[in-house]
This record gives C-alpha cells, sequence and structure tokens, in this order.
C-alpha cells in the first residue's frame, strides 16, 4: 500500500478519475456504469473515448472500433513488462490478473519498483499495487460523479476540465519520437476540421489520418538519414 | 440497485464496446508476445494513431464540450488549456504545474467574468 501511497503519478491519476467520474455523470451515464469501466475498461483513454463518444451518439460498434485502436498501446506494454515478472515456474495463468492490471500507470510503476522485488514476489506486489491503484480510482470515479452532480456549475465545469488538460499533459510527456508529437499536434488540429463533416466516426477519420501523416514523416526522416 | 446500474443494456454496451475490444489487446499480449520486438516499425505507427485519437477526444471535450463545461466561453477553456501547457513546458514537464495553473485560470476567469 506504500507504494500506491508514494506515486507521484497516482496524484496525476486521481485527478484523471475525478475527471473521468464528471464526465460520465454530465454525458448521462450511472454510477455503477462508469465504476464498472474503471473496473473492467482499467485504462482512462479507453474509458475517455467510450464516455464521449457514446455521449455524443455514436453506435455501440463505432464506439467499440474507437476503444479498440486506443487500447492497441497496450500490447507492448503487456509484451515489455511480463518477462520482468516470470520465473521458470510461472504458469501463463498466473499472469491474467497482473495483465489486466497494466495500463501506462502501472507500465510505469513496474519498471521503476520490481527491481526493488524478489523475483518469486513479483506478481504477488503487482496485485497488490494493482488493486491499491484500482481501489484508489473508484473512489476517485465516486467522487467527480457526486462532485459534478453537487457542485454549483463554475466548479462543475473546473473538475470536467482535468480530463482534456490532464491527458494532454501526461500525453506530451509520453512523446518519444518526432512521430508522437506531430500525431498529438495533428490530432488536435484536426479533430475540429472533420467534426464538420459529422460523419459519426470523425474520432477515427481524424485519429487515423493524424497519426498516418506523423508515422509517414517519421518514415521519411529514417529513410533521409540512412 | 437499477438507479444505481441503470439500463441492462448500458452494460451491455459497456462489456461489448469497453471491456472486450480494450482487453482484447492485453490477453493478446499475455498470449502472442514473445515474438515481437518492441520497437518495431507497426508499433511506432499503431503509436502514432492510437496518440492521435486520443488528441482528437481532447479536441472534443474542449470544441464541443459536455454539461456544465459548456457554459464556460470558448475563449477561456482554450485559454486555460493553453495557459497549462505554457507552465508544463515552464516547469521542465510538470503535469502537476499544468494542472494546478490550467485550474486556476479556468475559476478566476469565470470568476471574473462573472
Amino acid at each position: 500500500m506504500s507504494s500506491v501511497a508514494s506515486t507521484v503519478l497516482t496524484l496525476v491519476l486521481f485527478a484523471t478519475y475525478l475527471g473521468i467520474g464528471a464526465l460520465a455523470h454530465d454525458s448521462h451515464f450511472s454510477l455503477g456504469w462508469v465504476l464498472g469501466s474503471t473496473l473492467l475498461v482499467w485504462a482512462g483513454p479507453a474509458q475517455i473515448i467510450l464516455i464521449s463518444t457514446l455521449g455524443s451518439g455514436a453506435t455501440a460498434v463505432q464506439a467499440a472500433i474507437a476503444v479498440t485502436v486506443s487500447a492497441i498501446r497496450l500490447f507492448p506494454m503487456v509484451v515489455s513488462v511480463l518477462p520482468l515478472m516470470k520465473t521458470p515456474k510461472t504458469r501463463r495463468s498466473h499472469l491474467v490478473l497482473v495483465t489486466h492490471f497494466i495500463a501506462v500507470t502501472l507500465w510505469v510503476e513496474c519498471y521503476r519498483l520490481l527491481p526493488k522485488v524478489p523475483r518469486e514476489r513479483r506478481i504477488a506486489f503487482t496485485h497488490g499495487l494493482g488493486c491499491g491503484l484500482v481501489t484508489v480510482c473508484m473512489v476517485a470515479t465516486t467522487l467527480g460523479y457526486e462532485l459534478a452532480a453537487k457542485l454549483p456549475p463554475l466548479f462543475a465545469a473546473a473538475i470536467l476540465l482535468l480530463t482534456p488538460l490532464a491527458f494532454l499533459l501526461s500525453t506530451a510527456r509520453n512523446c518519444r519520437q518526432i512521430s508522437d508529437v506531430l500525431a498529438l499536434v495533428l490530432g488536435l488540429g484536426l479533430f475540429p476540421l472533420v467534426s464538420m463533416l459529422h460523419t459519426g466516426v470523425d474520432i477515427l477519420i481524424s485519429g487515423v489520418t493524424a497519426g498516418s501523416i506523423a508515422y509517414g514523416v517519421h518514415w521519411w526522416r529514417e529513410r533521409a538519414r540512412a | 440497485m437499477s438507479e444505481f446500474f441503470g439500463s441492462p443494456h448500458a452494460l451491455l454496451v459497456l462489456v461489448l464496446a469497453g471491456f472486450l475490444p480494450n482487453e482484447i489487446w492485453r490477453m493478446a499480449g499475455l498470449w502472442f508476445g514473445a515474438g515481437v520486438d518492441e520497437g518495431s516499425e507497426v508499433l511506432v505507427w499503431v503509436r502514432a494513431v492510437a496518440t492521435a485519437i486520443l488528441a482528437g477526444v481532447i479536441a472534443q471535450i474542449l470544441v464541443q464540450p459536455p454539461g456544465a463545461l459548456a457554459g464556460v466561453p470558448d475563449g477561456l477553456r482554450y485559454g486555460a488549456v493553453a495557459a497549462g501547457f505554457a507552465t508544463f513546458m515552464l516547469t521542465r514537464r510538470s503535469i502537476f504545474a499544468g494542472v494546478v495553473c490550467g485550474e486556476v485560470v479556468l475559476l478566476t476567469g469565470k470568476w471574473w467574468l462573472g
């Protein structure tokens, strides 16, 4: 539990889930629904995408496509973090719950904390860390939901602003290559233009276009260098 | 209890459109992860698209704000986020400082405008 409390990221995570709770309230979802999404989905970006696409009238299929594209990034995280926990005796079934907990925060914290933990205890340690983080975030989700319902509009607006602020800054912080920076900037700029077309899949069109242009620039620069 | 969880249909959508499309990539990592190179070009593209989709959602919340955020004038919303981002850059990428600054600009701006 002390590892949960000590992470600076927990504070940012708490603010993020306050925002998710508030966003769910103002998009007319039930408290049980958004708590279920924190427990089952356990990935901030996917939850924001799910709530805002469904809330703005997209179909379940359109929302599912946007969620699954955003979730592909979990795949390399799982691939890179699991070798830290495996021992020769580890079975795949022992790692299912650990795998569910993996999202950007846990991924970063595993790299920081696991080297201090004896290898045979790392799975149990990660279970504890994951449960602690999920609990903290469920409390934050509930708090954000209730605050959005009861606070005067000024403060409710401030809590809703936590979501775009926290995600913009944490995404900017995670940018490692020119393609990441470009994807962020182009994605921000392209969405307002694409949304004028009212296609119903505006998020997907602007995301795939901006991401592919960003990748194209990365590819072209690598080639020019070679 | 039904009020707490809402309609069964909404929960079904949560599982089908939220839980499964998200979880499938974690489980794919667990089952097929051993042979994939973390730095491969496909994953660079995937990360760029995922980043751009998230950026689009951030833009959507700012341009077409939900609920109480819609009561804040456009210029103040954009100004608060811009101030937060500027602070983030000036404080050697402190997310905490950026978020606090953005919130302070929003609250004082709205209070000042009345």
